[in-house]
């Protein structure tokens, strides 16, 4: 047919022409109609969304300017602090553990809040899911509620929580479970449950719009060949949730492991991630080629992992199907 | 299209909304450290609008000011940041010193290491980096030193905050070593160095928002600037500020013109305006901190005019003003200072 | 053979809805997100600064708060940026979702989902200290100081997030209908806006407010790329957070809580009365 190709908003009288002709028409011109419809995003994005990032990969390869910004010699030292660092007083060359150990934690802090987030997510979403039609909108509204208001508020009341004369520590020293305050707040801990805390709901939205779609029938034919209910779990209902898995990973592990205000506000300036180690070098540290590279790096590194993982999950499903 | 028309109507009405209009001011200075009705007082007097944006260090300030188009007119930066931001041209003598106002200056305060002759900016504020120390957890023998915070007692490890300024942390690390300021020397350096890194340790946090951390008792004692301690003081009374017996850094803000600025014209009024004693009143009461204008103490708060962290007290070490050292000396600093960082 | 296999006595009637410990975690979940913030707003009505003991009932430090001209300009500024930044970013992305979906692969497919999701894939702090540079550059050479950089900031990182609820929409959604309109003759913007948009609306509207969110909650970049005179809520509340005068904030924090609460229930409400 010659409408065959048509974007859902294109169609040609095709009275006058023959039908290759015709087609070839309607394709070229869709073709560019799809090109003219995206074109505001990839200019906006292009623009202001990719040139900053071109201008960061040229600083890192200069020199840092001498109280600010960059001086135009060329090198790779900037690089070469990624990984390696120089002793200050002898001048020689070793790993630059510093630099490890806070991606390390990234990763590590990242990845932990992703499977937490999770563990707490799916039956969640799940249980919203399966609630008859009428309450389902209104825990949808009760779970993302929070999720709306500010993320400084929300990290902020998690604050109040956590500190030494917080919430948590005066309840368990008023019921007598501790003496002292518990050190909770300004560890590694208080980001990761910050973290989990700010993120959570980003898992829990694409996992139920894969759910909602589920068929539940399916789910009880399993039963009835498994018997089991956790079997209709993996072997089920899992794979059957895996773009809205996918998604929530994806949604919450990115922006967990380039996480700015939750780590400086919970971490308290000596358990920095890396978020904070790049701020570092724009602003105090006086290191903006350095600042440019670990983030170069750190982009390289989320694009590998989630390439990875997303192989991975493909595969994974693919031999259990 | 009706529709693309619309579109382009509407980014051209944003982009063109914010254009510089007669008659305002933007002011960029540290977060907390302006009274809202001082300028409010400018602006009745004058009819010049001002706004006010804020930052929590000199650094973020001058990364801002450096990468050019702030909009900003006037800052505040720090001694030491004043003399760095003339060396790189960002900002503009005002010819302070021909300002009305000009004559209220305190003479001591006049000529100083960063701007002799006052051509580029008007103090601000001055003070001391000590350390607040609620005595209610520790008051024992070490209160005068910075023993406090480098070889801590066991009450307060892990209960200690550092401020996130390399100067102040430097200059107080080698204060604390005996061992002189603006220090090249590579022996002396290392053993800052190998201090710092072992202080580190008995470290709860290195940041901002000390006054809030003192106040919940997240910290009991703190690297502080004298004002922020008077606050802290304010809230829970046995808070008080040490000026340890080896010696601490002594500091002066003072605004700016930018080299960009837009309205010059109104920045200067500003600046005549701030060197008023009424005003600079009224500056010091909101923050706790001195001023360099003569005759403002009849304006300030009436608890500051004994509080000892403004005037002292017996045995207290003296404050100094450390100039900026040398590029090499700074570019050793910074390795120190990174080196604690991560 | 027999017919039917002995299955094992169940000990419950299956009940698709019933995992067990779903419930209990589902329960978790809610508590474990409204529980900070209910602290926090119980305790803005505190007597004293203490977020333990309650004291009295006061107002006290709504008071404070409500005397505090800069919370109010940083609510205004958000707002209005938010729903620029969300009117642009959506109509980029309802054009690039139609563009994208619902077609065979095209060349430069992986090149267009790439550049739309760049945003979503680069930590915060990258993009605005890039973006900083870059409009400095910028505003050196033209000498435009404008509050349209800041909303330019704003819808790139917007784009991707409304384009995702979008183009789940567009993709339940088959071609029959625009099929059967343009049988019927209809132009293809005819049945773009009759037929097409309503269907795609619930999509858009996702969309939109995901954007909304995202960019209200926008800190780092607006922190880095603002203007002079355009502090945003969150750079405001950030500044605050710094002082020593804690309940304000709570008391701050809670009005912000409530207006938002407000306001999306005033949303689901007009959204979900459609569906029935």
């Amino acid at each position: 047919m010659a409408i065959g190709e048509t974007t859902a908003t294109g169609s040609v009288p095709t009275t006058q022409m023959s039908g290759r002709e015709a087609t070839a028409a309607a394709e070229r011109r869709s073709v560019r109609k799809r090109w003219l419809l995206v074109s505001p995003a990839l200019a906006i994005i292009g623009l202001v969304g990719i040139m900053p990032l071109a201008i960061i990969a040229v600083y890192s390869f200069l020199s840092p300017g001498p109280y600010a910004g960059i001086s135009w010699d060329p090198t790779l030292e900037a690089w070469l602090n990624v990984f390696m660092e120089r002793d200050i007083f002898d001048e020689t060359l070793g790993i630059n553990y510093a630099h490890a150990s806070i991606v390390t934690r990234s990763f590590v802090l990242a990845f932990v809040t992703m499977i937490l987030a999770l563990i707490v997510g799916f039956p969640t979403a799940y249980f919203i899911a399966t609630r008859p039609d009428k309450q389902r909108y209104l825990w949808l509204f009760i779970i993302s509620l929070p999720f709306w208001s500010n993320l400084l508020v929300r990290t902020f009341a998690m604050m109040l929580v956590l500190r030494d004369n917080g919430y948590i520590n005066s309840s368990l020293i008023y019921l007598n479970v501790i003496e002292k305050p518990l050190e909770i707040i300004f560890t590694n801990t208080a980001v990761g449950i910050g973290l989990t805390y700010a993120y959570l709901p980003l898992m829990v939205m694409p996992l139920y719009a894969s759910m909602e779609k589920l068929d539940f029938r399916l789910i009880e034919a399993g039963y009835d060949l498994y018997g089991n209910r956790w079997k209709v779990l993996w072997r089920i209902v899992i794979p059957l949730v895996r773009p809205g898995i996918i998604a929530g990973c994806i949604l919450v592990f990115i922006p967990a492991i380039g996480a700015y205000v939750t780590p400086k506000l919970l971490g308290g300036g000596k358990n920095l991630m890396v978020g904070n180690l790049i701020a570092n070098q724009f602003g105090t540290s006086r290191d903006w080629p350095l600042g440019s590279a670990i983030s170069l790096f750190l982009m390289l590194m989320v694009m590998v992992a989630l390439i990875i993982y997303v192989r991975n999950v493909i595969s994974e499903a693919d031999k259990n199907a | 299209m009706r529709l693309t028309s619309l579109i382009a109507a509407g980014v051209g009405l944003v982009f063109a909304a914010g254009q510089a209009t007669a008659g305002e001011l933007h002011f960029y200075n540290w977060g907390n450290y302006t009274d809202p009705k001082v300028l409010e007082k400018f602006t009745a007097e004058t009819g010049i609008d001002i706004t006010l944006d804020g930052y929590d260090s000199n650094d973020m300030m001058l990364a801002k000011v450096k990468a050019g188009g702030s909009g900003y007119d006037l800052a505040v930066p720090s001694g030491f940041m004043v003399k760095i931001m003339t060396d790189e041209g960002l900002i503009q003598k005002a010819g302070v010193n021909q300002m009305a106002n000009f004559k209220n200056v305190e003479d001591q305060w006049v000529d100083v290491y960063f701007d002799p002759g006052r051509e580029y900016s008007v103090p601000w504020q001055w003070g001391s980096t000590g350390i607040s120390l609620n005595t209610k957890y520790y008051d024992g023998p070490k209160s005068d030193s910075w023993a406090l915070v480098f070889d801590p007692p066991e009450e307060l490890k892990n209960r200690i905050n550092m401020v996130s300024e390399m100067s102040d942390v430097i200059a107080a690390g080698l204060f604390y070593l005996g061992l002189p300021q603006c220090n090249g020397n590579k022996a002396d350096l290392k053993k800052l160095n190998d201090m710092l890194q072992s202080a580190k340790e008995d470290w709860r946090t290195i940041d901002y928002g000390i006054v809030e951390k003192m106040t919940s008792e997240d910290v009991y004692a703190s690297h502080n600037w004298n004002g922020a301690s008077m606050r802290a003081r304010r809230v829970i009374p046995e808070i008080k500020y040490i000026y340890p017996k080896e010696g601490l850094n002594a500091w002066m803000d003072n605004v700016v013109l930018l080299s960009d600025a837009k309205n010059v014209d109104e920045a200067k009024v500003f600046m005549n305006f701030l060197m008023a004693p009424e005003n600079a009143g009224m500056i010091s009461s909101f923050a706790g901190y001195a001023n360099a204008i003569k005759g403002s103490a009849e304006f300030m708060n009436p608890d500051m005019a004994e509080a000892p962290e403004i005037v002292g007290y017996e045995g207290a070490g003296k404050p100094e003003f450390i100039p900026p050292c040398t590029q090499e000396v700074q570019a050793m600093y910074t390795k120190i200072w990174n080196n604690l960082l991560k | 053979m027999p017919d039917t296999v002995a299955l094992p006595p169940r000990s419950r009637p299956f009940d698709v809805r019933y995992m067990p410990g779903f419930t209990s975690m589902a329960w978790l979940c809610l508590i474990g997100l409204y529980a900070p913030l209910l602290i926090m707003a119980f305790f803005s009505f505190n007597e004293s600064r203490s977020v333990t003991t309650f004291t009295d009932f006061s107002f006290r430090w709504y008071q404070i708060a409500a005397d505090n001209a800069g919370v109010k300009d940083a609510t205004i500024l958000s707002l209005k940026l938010a729903a620029l930044s969300t009117v642009f970013a959506t109509i980029a992305a309802t054009m690039a979702g139609l563009a994208t979906t619902r077609t065979r692969s095209f060349k430069g497919q992986a090149f267009v989902f790439a550049v739309i999701n760049q945003p979503l894939m680069i930590p915060e702090i990258v993009t605005a200290v890039g973006t900083l540079t870059f409009f400095g550059i910028i505003k050196q050479v033209t000498g435009i100081q404008s509050f349209g950089f800041l909303v330019l900031a704003h819808t790139v990182f917007c784009i991707p997030f409304a384009y995702m609820p979008i183009r789940a929409r567009l993709e339940d959604m088959d071609l029959t209908f625009e099929h059967v309109a343009a049988d019927l003759y209809a132009s293809p913007w005819k049945a773009f806006r009759y037929v097409t948009f309503p269907m795609m609306l619930p999509g858009i509207i996702a969309g939109a407010m995901l954007a909304f969110v995202i960019s209200l909650d926008d800190v780092i970049i607006s922190l880095l790329v603002a203007g002079a005179g355009e502090t945003t809520l969150p750079v405001w509340m950030i500044g605050q957070l710094r002082r020593g005068l804690t309940p304000e904030v709570n008391a701050i924090s809670t009005v912000l809580l409530g207006v938002t609460i407000i306001f999306v229930s005033f949303f689901f409400f007009l959204t979900f009365r459609k569906r029935k």
